[in-house]
């Protein structure tokens, strides 16, 4: 088969269809792309080769008695935070470096139900917490486009192996931007769906009330494909809402004539890099060419988000890590003298820095005498922000703004320096905190590093939202590009 | 000085729901350890709780049947704290907004009534166990337990003796199995108790510092346990000393409190709303749907058997109290009305004795309730005497057949055919000449020896009272 594939899962699909190639032939073209690059970037955690051409070999018997979807054969790259029966799921932690689920999460049994094959588990921040993939216990992954820079985190893995070629597709997890944040400094799409679409169930949890798992590809085209397969009620988790299905590619064709477009003041602000404002300027401008109208809008509880969020995420964590304690599974201290010592030392040396980190401030924003001043408060400024988005989207149908304040950096840069990093998610984690979908897609470059556009719109309008980033990616080639290195 | 106790209890129904409260493993109990424990129990990573709605249904019916506020609104929240048993390192249950809240329930002390208000009702998830025996140096843990659903019912501090509160556990013990919410077994610590007493001057306004007495399961145990932790508080006081607010634990072998450990060790529970589960929306609809299933409460039954039955109150308390039996006997006089006070005495009696020796409970008694109607009816129409009536029972409770076929079949019946007797009476008259002159000359007790010959000769069938009156009539002549 020929070296260079398309990029667009659409056309993979097409080529199957059209027996052009079969799925064990896509499987081993990742596969061996994975084992011949993927030593420079870090980005899977684990390969699972023979489990993917076995699974590749069922899509292609399934396609030859006629029952393929639109997705059977696609392979995928798995984010090491969705359970997988039989297969180690780390979270990137030592904690989990011996962890082996008995069962499949959720959205792992859905992308195997519509028959994508999965290469691997990806590479991450440390159960999920950190925006540069530097907290993996596996070690930092590398971006791309260039190998000294972050990819971005939590999802950094996912983002680089779909940036790299080394698989079309992955899944990801968004608690404050570890999706779109990847995907923007990675130069790949990906989007949050709305908070409950897509079950958390075998989902590690980090923040349970702002995880959400979604997508992450080439194209809003392909990300509409992907969370079709990937999002639906799940009686198994309590926040997953009941909804009729829904086709997620349906608008992807609809006008941009008449559609509505909010910039908020307070995401164009004097922190926004002046390269990444002039990109969506001129993406927006595209937009407006198309007929669709532009006008400012303000979220005055904007600068709220990043507060807010790092009260409630690590309140959360404090709790839901709780069970990593050495007694049932995970790792266990080696000769615990006593139950305490148990209990410290496995956590003491199971945990990573930045996870310990957050535990702490976590457990102290939950204290008794401090509850009221930081996480009811939080959670007050919570409502303020969903009210000021919801006025919004009385004026507009999407939101645009830049996914993060900066390009990739430089690894390292911020190692001394957590608030600065915590800062980068200044654009994203207002999303997770009033539950909307949003996405980031190629909106072009800052010296030679992509730069990604913030999309967010209202409660499950995913399908309009895709539409409008698709008719984007249609009128540009930003997501067409891929890093030299890795053509 | 004298000294007014105060006790509030804090009670643990565990709920007789088929499956956990946020899991589909069974409740069963017995099993294997860790055997009914599946991944959501053992809090493996990613899995994710979903409420039992029975449990719900089951917190709704124990709140209307106390006259309580339910909330539309309640709130699962997590309590944090590190144990071997809590495999989560938080137990899911509610803090803020109880689904249960501002009940009430009527107790009787010394025959007096009093009503004890119940502070709020919350739902919550039962914890596993550790084993500390049989594992050489190390500890076990059973999961079993953990996520079995309970009912945790808050008291406020209104009692005011160890009598009043054993009252008051009985009472709501009643009230659950009643429901059908709670099988009410101690033993195996489906219902417990912690109590938390203090003492103050007769007349104080302020509550004294408290002790909290851990675990109690049994009636006799928190009445003695709470007897105790007076004595041993008003003793400290008068001797200068202070009681610290702690938690104790209840030997009933040495019969005394021992601390377990005190405030100073207490968490910080860090309660906050849990994020993995939805508020509870009960609506109006839903509770009337669940109003319309409660049984009879024990309060209503118990004032009703006194005035349609015309039972005792000792009688009607003692049916009543148990719904088993209360069902036995209103399906026992269901087509014999008029029977209630005779039948009332038979199931305390003979078939009580019965079903303790044998060891079974009213459900699985081989007599059933029409059986025992029929026995008594043939007793208040004449057909059986007492001693007969015992006769056919026994053979009722051994074979499990009808009052009417074993008289038939074993020729039972009274013989009430006055010239029959009165030819015995005659035959025991003339064979007993010098007990008759005995009798005549005021010994009354030779006439119980007579009347025994008559009823020998009968072969046990002749109505004693009969033979009684011709006898008499006989010597009058």
């Amino acid at each position: 088969m020929s070296d260079t594939l398309p990029r667009s899962v659409a056309s993979l699909a097409a080529g199957l269809a059209r027996g052009e190639y079969s799925s064990v032939e896509l499987t081993r073209h990742y596969l061996d792309r994975i084992a011949a690059l993927d030593g420079a970037l870090n980005s899977f955690i684990t390969v699972c080769a023979e489990q993917a051409l076995a699974e590749a070999a069922a899509a292609d018997a399934a396609r030859a008695a006629g029952h393929a979807g639109p997705l059977t054969g696609i392979p995928y790259a798995n984010k090491d935070i969705f359970c997988t029966r039989g297969v180690r799921t780390s979270c990137a932690s030592r904690m989990l470096d011996n962890f082996i689920a008995p069962y499949d999460a959720t959205a792992v049994e859905k992308l195997r139900a519509a028959g994508l094959v999965m290469l691997g588990k990806t590479n991450m921040d440390e159960f999920a917490m950190g925006s540069s993939n530097e907290s993996s216990y596996y070690g930092p992954v590398a971006n791309p486009w260039d190998l000294a820079r972050v990819p971005g985190g939590s999802s950094g893995g996912s983002a680089a192996a779909v940036a790299a070629g080394l698989a079309p597709l992955a899944t990801g997890t968004d608690t404050g931007g570890s999706i779109r944040q990847p995907a923007a400094f990675c130069g790949i799409s990906g989007l949050k769906p709305t908070y409950g679409r897509v079950s958390r169930y075998g989902m590690i949890a980090f923040a349970s009330s702002l995880d959400q798992g979604g997508p992450m590809g080439y194209s809003a085209e392909d990300l509409a494909l992907m969370l079709n397969a990937l999002a639906g009620f799940d009686l198994r988790d309590s926040t997953s809402i009941e909804r009729a299905d829904e086709d997620f590619t349906r608008l992807l064709d609809a006008p941009v004539a008449g559609l509505r477009i909010g910039l908020p003041r307070e995401y164009f602000d004097d922190q926004l890099d002046a390269g990444i404002r002039a990109c969506v300027e001129a993406a927006v401008k595209t937009l407006q060419a198309r007929g669709a109208t532009v006008q400012e809008i303000s979220l005055p509880h904007m600068s709220l988000a990043i507060p807010a969020y790092y009260v409630i995420a690590p309140a959360e964590c404090s709790s839901n890590l709780s069970r990593y304690d050495g007694a049932r599974f995970g790792y266990r201290c080696a000769d615990p003298k006593d139950l305490t010592d148990l209990y410290c030392r496995s956590r003491g040396e199971g945990f990573g820095a930045e996870v310990k980190r957050r535990i702490l401030i976590g457990t102290y924003a939950l204290s008794s005498g401090y509850y009221d001043a930081y996480y009811r408060k939080a959670q007050q400024v919570r409502r303020l922000l969903r009210d000021d988005f919801m006025q919004a989207f009385d004026e507009v149908d999407v939101i645009i703004g830049p996914t993060t304040p900066t390009v990739a950096y430089q690894t390292g840069a911020h190692s001394k320096d957590p608030v600065t990093m915590y800062l980068g998610d200044i654009y994203t984690t207002a999303a997770n905190l009033a539950g909307l979908p949003s996405l980031s897609i190629p909106a072009g470059f800052v010296d030679g590093l992509p730069v990604g556009m913030q999309m967010t719109a209202a409660h499950f309008d995913e399908a309009r939202m895709l539409g409008l980033a698709h008719q984007y990616q249609r009128d540009s080639d930003w997501h067409l590009r891929a890093p030299a290195a890795f053509t | 000085m004298q000294w007014e106790t105060v006790i509030g209890l804090e009670i643990h129904a565990q709920l007789a729901t088929r499956s956990k409260i946020f899991s589909g493993a069974s409740t069963a109990y017995g099993a294997e350890p860790n055997t009914q424990a599946c991944a959501v129990d053992l809090g493996l990573p990613g899995v994710l709780p979903v409420v039992n709605e029975q449990a719900i249904a089951m917190a709704v019916r124990f709140g209307l049947a106390i006259d309580a506020r339910i909330t539309p609104r309640s709130v699962f929240a997590r309590k944090n704290y590190f144990y071997p048993d809590l495999p989560k390192g938080y137990q899911i249950s509610q803090y803020e907004a109880p689904i249960v809240a501002q009940g009430r329930i009527t107790i009787d002390v010394d025959g007096a009534q009093k009503t004890i208000n119940i502070t709020r009702a919350h739902l919550e998830e039962d914890a596993g166990k550790s084993l500390h025996e049989d594992f050489h140096g190390a500890s076990g843990i059973d999961l079993n337990r953990a996520g079995t659903p309970l009912l945790e019912i808050v008291s406020e501090p209104e009692m005011r003796s160890a009598a009043e509160a054993a009252a008051y556990m009985r009472e709501i013990h009643r009230l659950v199995r009643y429901l059908g919410i709670c099988d009410g077994n101690m033993q195996e610590g489906s219902f417990r108790c912690d109590a938390n007493v203090s003492v103050r001057p007769l007349g104080q306004q302020a509550f004294g510092t408290r002790a909290e007495i851990k675990n109690l399961n049994s009636f006799r145990f928190i009445e003695r346990a709470i007897e105790f932790e007076v004595v041993r508080q008003i003793e400290l006081i008068e001797n200068g000393g202070k009681v610290v607010q702690e938690t104790r634990l209840y030997d009933p072998d040495k019969d005394e409190t021992r601390p377990l450990r005190s405030k100073e060790d207490a968490h910080d529970y860090r309660y906050f709303p849990d994020p993995d589960l939805l508020p509870v929306a009960v609506s109006a609809d839903y509770i009337e749907s669940i109003r319309a299933t409660l049984p009879e409460l024990p309060r209503a039954k118990l004032t009703r058997f006194v005035n349609e039955f015309e039972l005792s109150q000792e009688d009607a308390t003692l049916l009543a109290n148990d719904l088993e039996t209360a069902n036995y006997f209103e399906q026992a006089i269901a087509s014999r009305p008029g029977q209630a006070k005779q039948t009332a005495n038979w199931l305390s009696g003979e078939l009580f004795a019965a079903l303790n020796r044998d060891n079974l409970a009213i459900a699985a008694s081989p007599i059933k309730p029409t059986q025992l109607g029929q026995l008594v009816e043939r007793i208040v129409d004449g057909t059986l005497s007492g001693k007969l009536a015992k006769q056919v029972f026994a053979t009722m409770w051994s074979s499990g057949r009808d009052a009417d076929d074993i008289i038939a079949a074993e020729g039972l019946r009274q013989v009430s055919d006055t010239h029959l007797i009165e030819v015995a009476v005659r035959d025991i008259l003339a064979q007993n000449p010098e007990q008759v002159e005995q009798l005549r000359a005021g010994k009354d007790k030779v006439l119980g020896f007579l009347v025994g010959q008559v009823m020998k000769k009968t072969g046990g069938k002749a109505n004693p009272a009969l033979v009684n009156q011709l006898i008499k009539a006989a010597l009058a002549n």
